[in-house]
C-alpha cells in the first residue's frame, strides 16, 4: 500500500479515536494518537499476520505493553478486520470486550493483556525465547511508552534479552516526551534514552515516530551478525495530528467535547465546514 | 524436597518436550541433570523475578509448560503483579515453584521467611496451590501440575525432609491423601510440617485416642467432598501449617465450613504462625516452637476438646 494511503488510513483512525474518547469518555487520548503511526507501520507494513488466522503459530506477536492505548490498537485491529469493526461501536459500554486497556480473552489479535506498565516486554521475551527453541522464526514486537521505562521490569528483560542475544525481538518506544503527570525527562531523568538501550546491549536506533516509511526501514531493517535484540526510539508528538491537542499533557486524560472532535475531524481532513453539524 | 524437585523435573523435561526451566540465579550444579538433557530449555534468569514470570507467560503463550524456581519469598511475593495479570489473569498453564515453604530458612530471617505466600497467592483466579509433605509429594506434583491447564504454586520446603510416603500415593491437585487411618480426630496437614501431625497423632494414642491424619497438599481448590465427609463425622479437625494463621489452610477451611458445612460436627482447631515476624535468629525447630507449632500444644488441645 502506499504511504499516501496510509497516511490517509492513520488519520481516518485518529478520527475514530477522538470520537470513541468523547461517546465512551475514554481517557489518554494523547497517548493513544502518538503511537498511530507506529501502529499503521506495524500492522500494514511489518507484522506477518493474517486476521482470518489470527492463532496461527507461525504469526508475529505485537503486544501493546502501553496498555492504556487499547482505543488506537482496536481501531487498528478493526480497519484491519481482525473482528467486525461495529463492534467497536459498543465501546466502553456494560458487557463489551473493548473498553480502556485490552482484556485477556475474547478479542481477535489482541495477544496479551496490558495496562500495568512493565509487563509487556518481559512477555515478549518470553514469546520470542519460545520462538527460538522452537525453531520458527516469530517476529515479536513490543511498543512501550517513555514513562513505562520507568519500570524496573523493563530494565530486567532488557537485560535478560540482550543475555540471551534474542535477535527476534523488537521494542519500540512512543518517546512522545510526556507521562501521566510531568515531562518523562525530569520525573525519572530517562536521558539519554538511546544510551541506556545501547549500553544495556541493544541496537538502538532513532526515529521520527510519524513517519510510517522510516519507520517501517527500520523495523524491517536486516539484522548483523551481533544478534542484538533491537529497540527504535520513536521520536513522537504526544496529541499528535490535532494541533489543539500536541504536546498538551492535558489531553492524557482530558475527554474531548463534540465541538473539539468537529475541529479535530475538520483539522484531519475528514469532515467539511458544511458537514459539520452531524458528526456526533 | 528440593532435591527430589531437580530430579524429577529433569526427568519430567526429558518426557514433555514442553517442559521450559526458569530459575532465578539459583541451584547452579542441583540442575546439571536438566542441563545435560535439555541445555535449550533451562535459563537462569538471573535476579530478576518479576521479568522471569514475565518470560514464563510468554512461553506459555508460545506452548511451553514453564516453571519458574527461586527462594519462595522472592518467587511469589516479590513478583506478585506478574503472578496476578501475566499468569493468572491470562490463565497460562505456568508453574510456580518456591523453595523454602514457611521457616525452612529461619535461619535467614523474615526476608527469607514464607508464611504469607499461601494465603497471598490463594487471592488470585485460576490458580492451584500445592503443599507437598515430602520429596515424594514433591516429584509427584511436578506431574499433576503438567495435567493442570492453569497456573500452579508449588511450595516446597527445602532439604531433607523425613521421607512420609514407603511408596508413590496417587496424586491428584485438589484430592487430599489419608497418610494415617482414624475416628477419634483428624489431622489436616499441608506441606512440610506433617512430622509434627505424626507426632500429633502418635502422642495421641496412649490415651486411646487414634487420629487421622491427612496430607491436605492443596489448599485450593479444597477437598470439598473430603471436608464434608470429616466435619459430619469427626468430633475435631484439626489444620496444621507452617503459615500465618491469615489466609492459610485454616483459614481457608475456616471460610469453607462457615460458608458449606451446615450442620457440621466437628469442631475445627488452627495451629500455624502468628500475625509477627521472627524477632531474633534461630533454626527453624526453635522458630516453629516461638510460633507454638508444637505437637505437645496441639496434642494438649485435641485431648481438651474430646474430654
Amino acid at each position: 500500500m502506499t504511504n499516501e494511503l496510509l497516511i490517509n488510513i492513520a488519520k481516518k483512525i485518529r478520527a475514530r479515536i477522538i470520537e470513541t474518547s468523547h461517546i465512551a469518555e475514554a481517557p489518554h487520548l494523547g497517548s493513544c494518537l502518538s503511537c498511530v503511526d507506529i501502529l499503521i507501520a506495524l500492522y500494514w507494513n511489518v507484522l506477518r499476520i493474517d486476521p482470518g488466522n489470527c492463532h496461527s503459530p507461525e504469526r508475529d506477536r505485537f503486544i501493546l505493553s502501553k496498555g492504556h492505548a487499547a482505543p488506537a490498537l482496536f481501531q487498528v485491529l478493526a480497519e484491519r478486520l481482525f473482528f467486525d469493526p461495529k463492534l467497536l461501536e459498543y465501546f466502553g459500554q456494560d458487557g463489551s470486550l473493548f473498553g480502556e486497556h485490552p482484556l485477556a480473552h475474547g478479542v481477535d489479535g489482541v495477544e496479551a493483556a496490558t495496562g500495568s506498565l512493565g509487563h509487556g516486554l518481559p512477555i515478549g521475551v518470553g514469546l520470542a525465547l519460545g520462538s527460538r527453541i522452537r525453531g520458527i522464526n516469530n517476529g515479536i514486537y513490543v511498543l512501550l511508552s517513555d514513562g513505562e521505562c520507568n519500570e524496573g521490569s523493563v530494565w530486567e528483560a532488557a537485560m535478560f534479552s540482550a543475555a540471551q542475544k534474542l535477535e527476534n525481538l523488537t521494542v519500540i518506544i512512543d518517546f512522545n516526551k510526556w507521562q501521566a503527570t510531568g515531562r518523562s525527562e525530569e520525573v525519572m531523568a530517562l536521558s539519554p534514552l538511546i544510551d541506556k538501550w545501547i549500553s544495556f546491549g541493544w541496537d538502538a536506533r532513532e526515529v521520527d515516530g510519524h513517519d510510517i516509511t522510516a519507520v517501517t526501514e527500520l523495523l524491517l531493517l536486516p539484522k548483523d551478525d551481533s544478534k542484538k535484540p533491537r529497540v527504535l526510539i520513536a521520536h513522537t508528538v504526544k496529541g499528535k495530528g490535532v494541533s489543539f491537542m500536541e504536546d498538551d499533557n492535558n489531553w492524557h486524560y482530558r475527554i474531548p467535547t463534540k465541538q473539539e472532535v468537529i475541529a479535530a475531524k475538520k483539522e484531519l481532513g475528514l469532515i467539511k465546514e458544511d458537514h459539520a453539524e452531524r458528526v456526533c | 524436597m528440593r532435591n527430589a524437585f531437580a530430579e524429577e523435573i529433569a526427568i519430567a523435561a526429558s518426557i514433555d518436550e514442553r517442559v521450559v526451566l526458569l530459575s532465578g540465579d539459583i541451584g547452579n550444579k542441583l540442575f546439571d541433570p536438566f542441563k545435560s538433557i535439555a541445555a535449550n530449555r533451562i535459563y537462569n534468569c538471573g535476579v530478576a523475578e518479576a521479568n522471569m514470570t514475565g518470560v514464563a507467560a510468554g512461553l506459555g503463550m508460545m506452548g511451553y509448560r514453564p516453571f519458574t524456581y527461586s527462594i519462595t519469598p522472592f518467587v511469589t511475593v516479590r513478583c506478585l503483579e506478574q503472578i496476578r495479570v501475566d499468569v493468572c489473569y491470562h490463565n497460562l498453564p505456568v508453574t510456580i515453584v518456591g523453595t523454602g515453604a514457611g521457616l525452612s530458612y529461619a535461619e535467614l530471617g523474615p526476608t527469607h521467611h514464607s508464611c504469607d505466600d499461601i494465603g497471598i497467592l490463594r487471592m488470585l483466579p485460576n490458580i492451584s496451590i500445592v503443599c507437598p509433605c515430602d520429596a515424594i509429594e514433591a516429584k509427584a506434583a511436578i506431574w499433576a501440575a503438567l495435567r493442570q491447564e492453569g497456573p500452579v504454586y508449588i511450595r516446597l520446603g527445602k532439604k531433607g525432609e523425613p521421607r512420609i510416603h514407603d511408596e508413590i500415593p496417587t496424586f491428584m491437585i485438589g484430592k487430599s491423601i489419608t497418610i494415617r487411618e482414624g475416628s477419634d480426630a483428624c489431622i489436616l496437614s499441608t506441606g512440610n510440617v506433617m512430622p509434627i501431625a505424626l507426632d500429633v497423632a502418635d502422642g495421641l494414642i496412649p490415651s486411646g485416642i487414634m487420629a487421622r491424619v491427612e496430607s491436605f497438599h492443596t489448599v485450593k481448590p479444597l477437598d470439598e467432598e473430603l471436608l464434608k465427609y470429616l466435619f459430619e463425622n469427626f468430633q475435631t479437625v484439626v489444620t496444621v501449617e507452617e503459615h500465618s494463621l491469615i489466609g492459610g489452610l485454616g483459614s481457608a477451611v475456616a471460610e469453607w465450613v462457615i460458608d458449606y458445612a451446615k450442620g457440621a460436627k466437628a469442631r475445627l482447631y488452627r495451629f500455624g504462625t502468628q500475625d509477627k515476624f521472627l524477632p531474633f535468629i534461630s533454626g527453624q525447630a526453635f522458630a516453629r516452637e516461638y510460633y507454638g507449632l508444637r505437637s505437645e500444644k496441639i496434642i494438649r488441645t485435641i485431648l481438651n476438646e474430646l474430654n
